[in-house]
C-alpha cells in the first residue's frame, strides 16, 4: 500500500510542517540534495499559495512509481476562490498578491510535472511530479 | 453540594477510595506515565483521592479547594499530562454515582437523578478549573518560547566600524520578514554602517516570499544610504533560484560570509593585512 502524508496548511507553520514532510520523503526515496531543495521549496510555493489565497487547504505527498522509476508527487487541495486566468498566472511577473510572481511558474520548472485543476469559487487542485533520476 | 449526599460520600469514602485506585492503577499504562515509579504513582493517587475528599468534605459551593489547585500546579511542573487529571476526575464521578446508586435509596428514580445532578455539577466545575490551570500554563510556555525565539530572530551584529552582518538561520515567516526589516534599518542607523551583510547560510528554503522580502529589506536599507550584500548561498538555493527565475541581479551575492566580508572591506576603502613580527 501507498502511504501517503496529509498536512493541513491553515497557519504559516503548516507550511513549515508540508515542506519537512516532503523533505523527509524525498531523501527516502533518494533524491540529491539539490532536488531535494526543488522539492522541498516547491512544496514551499505552494503551500503559501493557499495559506495566501484560498486560506486553508490542504497538502498531500506521496511515493510513485511508474514503469520502473520512482518519483515525488505533491497535491496541493484548497476550496478557495479558484483562478481566474489559468494562462495569466503561468506567466512570470504575474501577481495579484504584491509579490514576485514567480511562484506557479517556478514550481512548473522546479518539478517535472505539472498540472492545474482550477474552478472559480470553487478551489484548485494542483498536482506535480518529480522523477527520479 | 447538598449535605445529605455529601454525607452519603462520605460515608462510602473507603470503598470509593478503593475501587477509585485499582480503576486507576491501571490506566498508568497507556498514558505516558511509564516513566514514573510505581510508587511515585501510588502516591500521588492517593493525595489526589485525599484532595478529593477535603473538597467534598468542605463543601464549597462555588470555589475549587485551594490544595487541589495547589496540587494541580505540581502535576503542571513535573509534567504530568492534563489527561491523568480528567480521567482521574471520571472515573471518580462514575465510581461514586455507582456506590451511590447501590444505597438503600436508590430505589427512588427522582433520587438517583439529583444525586447524578449534584456529582456532575460538583465534577465539572472541578474540571474547568483544572483544565484552564493546564492550558494556562501552556499559553505561558508559548509565549515565553515566542519571546525567546523573537529575540532570537534577528540580530544585527557590527563587526567592524561601518560593517554589520545579520546572519539568519531558520524558516523566516511574515512576521519574521517584518522583524528582520525593522532590525536592519535601525541598526543600520544605530551602527552607521555602510554595508549590512545577511548571512542565510542556515535558511533552509529560500522561495519566492522570502527572496521577495529579502529583496525589499535590501531595497529600503539603500534608501537609508547603505548596501546589502547577500551572502552564504549554497549551491542548491542558487539552482533553485535560478529555477523559480527570481531576480537577484541588481542584488550583490557571494557566496559565504568570508568573501562578502572581503569585498565589504573593499567597499569601504580598508583591507587585512598581516602584521610583520
Amino acid at each position: 500500500m501507498q502511504v501517503q502524508t496529509h498536512v493541513d496548511i491553515h497557519s504559516e507553520w503548516g507550511i513549515v510542517a508540508a515542506r519537512q514532510a516532503g523533505r523527509k520523503l524525498a531523501r527516502e526515496i533518494g533524491f540529491g540534495s539539490v532536488d531535494q531543495a526543488r522539492i522541498t521549496t516547491a512544496i514551499s510555493e505552494l503551500a503559501r499559495n493557499i495559506y495566501l489565497y484560498a486560506n486553508k487547504g490542504q497538502i498531500y505527498i506521496e511515493e510513485v512509481v511508474n514503469s520502473g522509476k520512482r518519483g515525488i508527487k505533491i497535491v496541493a487541495k484548497d476550496q478557495g476562490p479558484g483562478i481566474k486566468d489559468i494562462r495569466k498566472v503561468m506567466e512570470d511577473g504575474y501577481t495579484t498578491s504584491g509579490g514576485l510572481g514567480a511562484g506557479l511558474p517556478g514550481v512548473k520548472r522546479l518539478m517535472d510535472e505539472f498540472t492545474i485543476d482550477s474552478e472559480l469559487n470553487n478551489g484548485t487542485t494542483i498536482t506535480s511530479v518529480k522523477w527520479l533520476r | 453540594m447538598n449535605s445529605a449526599i455529601r454525607n452519603t460520600i462520605l460515608e462510602n469514602k473507603e470503598t470509593i477510595i478503593d475501587k477509585w485506585l485499582s480503576e486507576i492503577a491501571k490506566f498508568k499504562n497507556d498514558n505516558q506515565l511509564q516513566s514514573i515509579t510505581d510508587t511515585t504513582y501510588e502516591n500521588t493517587n492517593r493525595e489526589f483521592v485525599d484532595k478529593l475528599f477535603t473538597t467534598v468534605q468542605n463543601g464549597h459551593q462555588e470555589n475549587v479547594d485551594e490544595g487541589l489547585v495547589l496540587f494541580t500546579e505540581r502535576l503542571i511542573q513535573l509534567g504530568w499530562p492534563l489527561n491523568y487529571i480528567t480521567r482521574g476526575l471520571q472515573e471518580f464521578r462514575k465510581i461514586t454515582v455507582d456506590t451511590l446508586s447501590k444505597q438503600e435509596e436508590a430505589g427512588d428514580n427522582s433520587y438517583s437523578i439529583e444525586v447524578y445532578k449534584e456529582i456532575e455539577d460538583w465534577i465539572d466545575r472541578i474540571v474547568n478549573v483544572l483544565v484552564n490551570e493546564y492550558s494556562g500554563s501552556w499559553e505561558n510556555t508559548v509565549f515565553l518560547q515566542k519571546m525567546a525565539l523573537k529575540e532570537l530572530s534577528a540580530p544585527l551584529i557590527p563587526v567592524f566600524d561601518k560593517i554589520s552582518v545579520m546572519p539568519l538561520v531558520g524558516t523566516i515567516d511574515t512576521e519574521r520578514a517584518k522583524l528582520i526589516m525593522e532590525n536592519l534599518l535601525e541598526g543600520v542607523i544605530e551602527h552607521r554602517a555602510q554595508v549590512v551583510l545577511i548571512d542565510i547560510t542556515g535558511v533552509p528554503v529560500v522561495d519566492t516570499m522570502v527572496a521577495h522580502h529579502i529583496i525589499q529589506a535590501s531595497e529600503a536599507v539603500r534608501l537609508v544610504g547603505a548596501q546589502c550584500i547577500l551572502v552564504g548561498i549554497r549551491p542548491e538555493i542558487a539552482q533553485t533560484i535560478v529555477n523559480l527565475g527570481i531576480d537577484l541581479s541588481n542584488f550583490p551575492t557571494k557566496s559565504s560570509l568570508k568573501k562578502g566580508m572581503e569585498s565589504a572591506l573593499e567597499l569601504t576603502k580598508r583591507e587585512i593585512v598581516d602584521l610583520e613580527d
